[in-house]
């Protein structure tokens, strides 16, 4: 049996191989120099991730490559991602870095288990196989079930964690199960196989269906939709909010990742039949997220779930690429680029708004009540121009990134004949835009309670303030941006 | 013919207030002037707008047409017609005077309101000049953002509560446009060029759809009654400089939506929809200028007569006669500066007594002749008094009313007793009678600034209602294309 073991070509996966040397690389490096030097482990992980991204940059060909027996898949699509994904975690390791180091979170674990959710994110993105997608899951989320119990100290936390993995375990099982049932009717686990055996019509479609239900409720479950979204608002409240940005920034583009490679790449045959699950848990999403959102008086919290309603707008756009069961290759660049864009969009405005929470954050104190941000206009101008630049974004007024979003996923949605959802999606968007007002209302118009100078470091100003700039410079010219993300997806359709 | 008048009109206010935010509060003398000088360069890059403009033409002059998102085939595409253009001269001019209104008495955070008044400024000129219809879209709702802070900033009392209903009143309204204009989109085949849109035939029931959707949109932000009930608390909270924007400008957003997409994308469903429209219009007339009359306090008072005024528009063009249509034009022209200059009287007033409430006032010209010269003034204008601009537009939708219908016009004729009636008795009890009080005889007379802001525009509407020849020679071409194109049946 020996005899047959093809070396695998390794090219493909350069920058998982990269990020895993490396990460034993930070191991060592922290368990010598660790206790003393905390900040080398913590740009040892930076290094690690730009390395990551030249590495990705040099060996995009824009070629789609299959490797180690079409389970790995490299192409335009996955390296966007992953550059993306590289983005958002260097981020956030500079927004976090004084938040962690004030509590005393930043061990060496902490970077260990962001480079090892960050492979398994990479995983996911470049999954041609349930196999290796469910590993790149695993490895994402049991790295995240660390990182938001990291600090031991707190019961939140350790609550949070625990109900992030029971339910998440419940999730992977159900993905699980729903793969073995795909992989007992077509009898094969690579997504290219499965398509042309449903193709081919040789498949059981009760089966088939009844499978498809499990994996979408998977799906749906790391995207946070509802009605599997309970754990987003404990899981976002709980974490020490530097995990908070984490986990709601690069895993969304790993789920995005996750939901186009199983449902459009594998069971594209089955389309008619998730689109309408899709429908249903999108518009659930947008109404839940956004009328909940108005309850809450914890920002962490009214985040959570902003991210579910936006998570549900995103998928307008994964459900409208095939109209009335006709697939037309235009509409459905044009549905799956808008659900692209957005989720990048939307990646960027909630970094920036967990950036803001951080910059008001600081030793011994938690920023994290809507309260906090009371009369931010009158202890910083600059600042909260920022977090107005956030706040209308997300609510979807020009002209900000958001409100392009929005815009491309409303046109496929309504290309796809479903106007009424349109319209329903914009209503609850007015709802949702009350939550958005009342923050920028609490900064501008009422009397700052804490009036403590913002004393976050120089590298979190600049970086907010640059996040800031590119979700206004995004929204004045969103053109660069959506090009890019309609020729990702095209050329690895 | 390229020229780049129109960039500079929307986009000189809007990067002028960087520097302006950037002064900072402290430094008060530096940003008032510096707004000022913004503001008035804002106002001199219009005037080409108007002295080269070819009054012979009906289509489109300025054009300018660059790829903004090459995805769906939105464009910065530029253009005014005689319709749009007065509007961005008014737009620029106001916003002198909004500038030189807020110079002393805004003590708090300066820079902001000004640097606000400035994007606002761009942004509304990005309105009435935008010819594709994602552009339109983009300046209609970013415009309500630096209103949201003007109001809820330097607002009354009851800010907080008047801001948010204004922005999501006026929001509600432009998301469901935004699903029209995103069918309209793909009914042309990939297009978001309006003037495509005007050539497009569309179907009867799709018609009426996308009428309702831009009714919902555009008669939020005139407000036509029944959707008014914003804008008396916006303007009762807002600064007035706020005030004097929402009223002059913000309020004409709404009616040039009406001229520029409902009726000649959809000319079937507003001819078909047309009664609807006139009852909606006499209702705002009739019954909101009864309510203007039992108001105790003025800015509230105001406010409704504007809704009523504005009620004068949308009648006038739904009449479908060029006198109507360009009555109507000129009384939203009359109305800017009428409106903007009683609630700068108000303005004055409050400035000094911290009360808008008639009743706290009485005999104000016998301390403050000058002022209630101009206050006179300007409340006859506003109940459309002859040889003032107001009497106009007034006069000519009465006329093209009666073409259309006796009792319509009669019905419409009303407000020149109403209005007068709320207007006067109003100055009556303001302005007339004995000092009411100590602190109205403690009051002190304009000075210079507010005697230039309020002359200037008492100089505007006496011109234009002596001699109207130049608003009105810009307009026929493009009212007559107008009318021509709108009598034309487009179905498919």
């Amino acid at each position: 049996m020996l005899n047959n073991f093809v070396m695998p070509d390794l090219y493909p996966a350069a920058p998982e191989i990269f990020l895993l040397l490396m990460s034993f690389l930070v191991l060592f490096v922290d368990l010598i120099f660790g206790a003393t030097h905390r900040w080398m482990t913590a740009m040892l992980t930076v290094v690690t991730l730009l390395g990551c991204a030249a590495i990705t940059l040099v060996t995009s060909d824009g070629q789609t490559t299959l490797t180690f027996s079409n389970m790995f898949v490299d192409d335009l699509l996955s390296d966007f991602l992953k550059l993306v994904t590289y983005l958002a975690v260097i981020m956030m390791l500079i927004y976090g870095r004084q938040y962690l180091a004030d509590r005393g979170l930043d061990k060496g674990e902490f970077y260990l288990l962001v480079l090892y959710a960050t492979l398994g994110m990479m995983v996911m993105i470049s999954a041609a196989s349930f196999l290796t997608m469910y590993l790149g899951l695993e490895l994402m989320s049991l790295s995240l079930y660390g990182l938001v119990a990291i600090d031991r100290e707190s019961r939140r936390g350790t609550e949070a964690a625990m109900k992030y993995f029971v339910l998440g375990a419940l999730a992977s099982g159900m993905l699980l199960y729903g793969m073995s049932m795909i992989y007992g009717a077509t009898g094969s686990l690579e997504l290219g196989s499965v398509a042309q055996a449903m193709y081919q019509g040789h498949s059981e479609k009760t089966v088939l269906v009844f499978g498809l239900v499990f994996v979408v409720a998977g799906v749906a479950f790391k995207l946070g939709m509802v009605p599997f979204h309970m754990w987003i608002p404990d899981v976002y409240h709980g974490a020490p909010t530097a995990v908070t940005m984490f986990i709601g920034s690069a895993p969304k583009l790993a789920a995005f990742a996750m939901a186009l490679r199983l449902l459009v790449y594998g069971l594209f045959a089955l389309a008619v039949d998730w689109q309408k699950m899709l429908l249903i848990m999108a518009v659930l999403s947008i109404g839940l997220g956004n009328l909940a959102a108005i309850a809450q008086t914890n920002i962490k919290r009214m985040l959570a779930y902003s991210a579910i309603s936006h998570m549900g707008y995103m998928v307008l756009g994964l459900m409208s690429g095939l109209v009335g069961g006709q697939l037309d290759p235009f509409t459905a660049v044009n549905a799956y680029s808008s659900a692209l864009y957005y989720t990048v969009a939307y990646v960027l405005m909630s970094l920036g708004a967990f950036g803001m929470v951080l910059l008001l954050s600081r030793a011994g104190y938690e920023a994290e009540n809507l309260e906090d941000f009371k009369g931010l206009n009158k202890r910083s101008p600059w600042f909260a121009a920022m977090m107005l630049i956030m706040m209308f974004s997300m609510a979807g007024i020009p002209f900000f990134v958001g409100f392009f979003a929005k815009f491309a996923v409303l046109l496929a949605a309504i290309k796809a004949g479903y106007t009424a959802v349109a319209v329903i999606a914009v209503m609850f968007s007015l709802i949702g835009a009350f939550y958005y007002l009342r923050v920028v209302k609490l900064m501008y118009f009422d009397t700052p309670v804490d009036s403590a100078p913002i004393t976050a470091g120089l590298d979190l100003r600049v970086l907010l303030s640059l996040n800031g700039l590119a979700v206004a410079g995004f929204g004045l010219f969103p053109d660069s941006l959506m090009l890019v993300c309609t020729t990702a997806l095209m050329r690895s359709l | 013919m390229n020229s780049q008048l129109l960039s500079l009109a929307i986009w000189v206010p809007i990067l002028g207030a960087v520097p302006v935010f950037a002064a900072g509060s402290e430094r008060r003398c530096l940003v008032r002037w510096l707004a000022l000088a913004v503001a008035i360069a804002g106002f001199l890059v219009t005037l080409p707008l108007y002295t080269r403009f070819d009054v012979t033409q009906a289509g489109m002059q300025f054009v300018e047409q660059a790829p903004w998102i090459t995805r769906f085939n939105v464009q910065y595409l530029l253009g005014v017609d005689g319709i749009s253009m007065p509007f961005i001269l008014l737009n620029s001019f106001i916003t002198v005077m909004v500038v030189l209104a807020g110079w002393e008495v805004i003590e708090e955070k300066q820079a902001q309101y000004m640097g606000a008044f400035l994007v606002m400024s761009g942004l509304m000129n990005g309105i009435f000049s935008a010819l594709d219809g994602v552009l339109f879209y983009v300046f209609f709702e970013a415009s309500l953002i630096p209103m949201y802070i003007i109001i809820g900033v330097w607002g009354g009392p009851n800010r907080v509560y008047a801001a948010i209903k204004f922005f999501l009143y006026t929001l509600l309204g432009s998301l469901l446009m935004l699903v029209a204009l995103i069918w309209l989109f793909l009914e042309s085949g990939g297009s978001f060029n309006i003037l495509e849109w005007h050539r497009m035939p569309i179907a009867m029931g799709p018609q009426i759809l996308i009428f309702i959707a831009f009714l919902v949109s555009f008669a939020v932000k005139v407000p036509m009654w029944p959707v008014h009930t914003w804008l008396p608390d916006a303007h009762v909270e807002a600064p007035t400089g706020g005030s004097v924007v929402l009223a002059a400008i913000a309020l004409k957003l709404g009616a040039y939506g009406f001229v520029r997409f409902s009726l000649p994308i959809v000319p079937d469903a507003s001819h078909y929809l047309a009664p609807l429209m006139i009852a909606l219009s006499l209702t705002a007339v009739v019954y909101i200028g009864f309510v203007a009359l039992v108001q105790a306090d003025m800015k509230k008072l105001i406010a409704y007569s504007s809704i009523s005024h504005m009620g004068f528009v949308t009648l006038g063009f739904f009449i479908f006669n060029a006198i109507g249509v360009e009555g109507a034009l000129v009384q939203m022209i009359s109305h800017g500066f009428i409106s903007a200059a009683m609630f700068l009287c108000v303005g004055v007033m409050y400035d000094r007594m911290h009360s808008r409430m008639i009743a706290d006032y009485g005999g104000v010209v016998h301390t403050m002749p000058k002022f209630a010269g101009l206050f006179v003034f300007f409340a006859m204008a506003n109940s459309g008094l002859p040889a003032t601009s107001g009497f106009v537009g007034e006069f000519m939708v009465i006329l093209g009313a009666i073409k259309a219908n006796f009792w319509m016009g009669f019905a419409a004729a009303t407000t020149l007793i109403l209005g007068a009636a709320y207007t006067l008795w109003m100055i009556k009890r303001v302005v007339f009678g004995a000092v009411a009080n100590d602190h109205v005889a403690a009051l002190e007379d304009i000075n210079g600034r507010e005697f230039l802001v309020l002359g200037l525009l008492a100089a505007c509407v006496l011109a234009m209602g002596l001699y109207p020849f130049p608003f009105t020679e810009v307009m026929h071409a493009s009212v007559d294309n107008l009318l021509k194109h709108v009598a034309v049946v487009k179905l498919q």
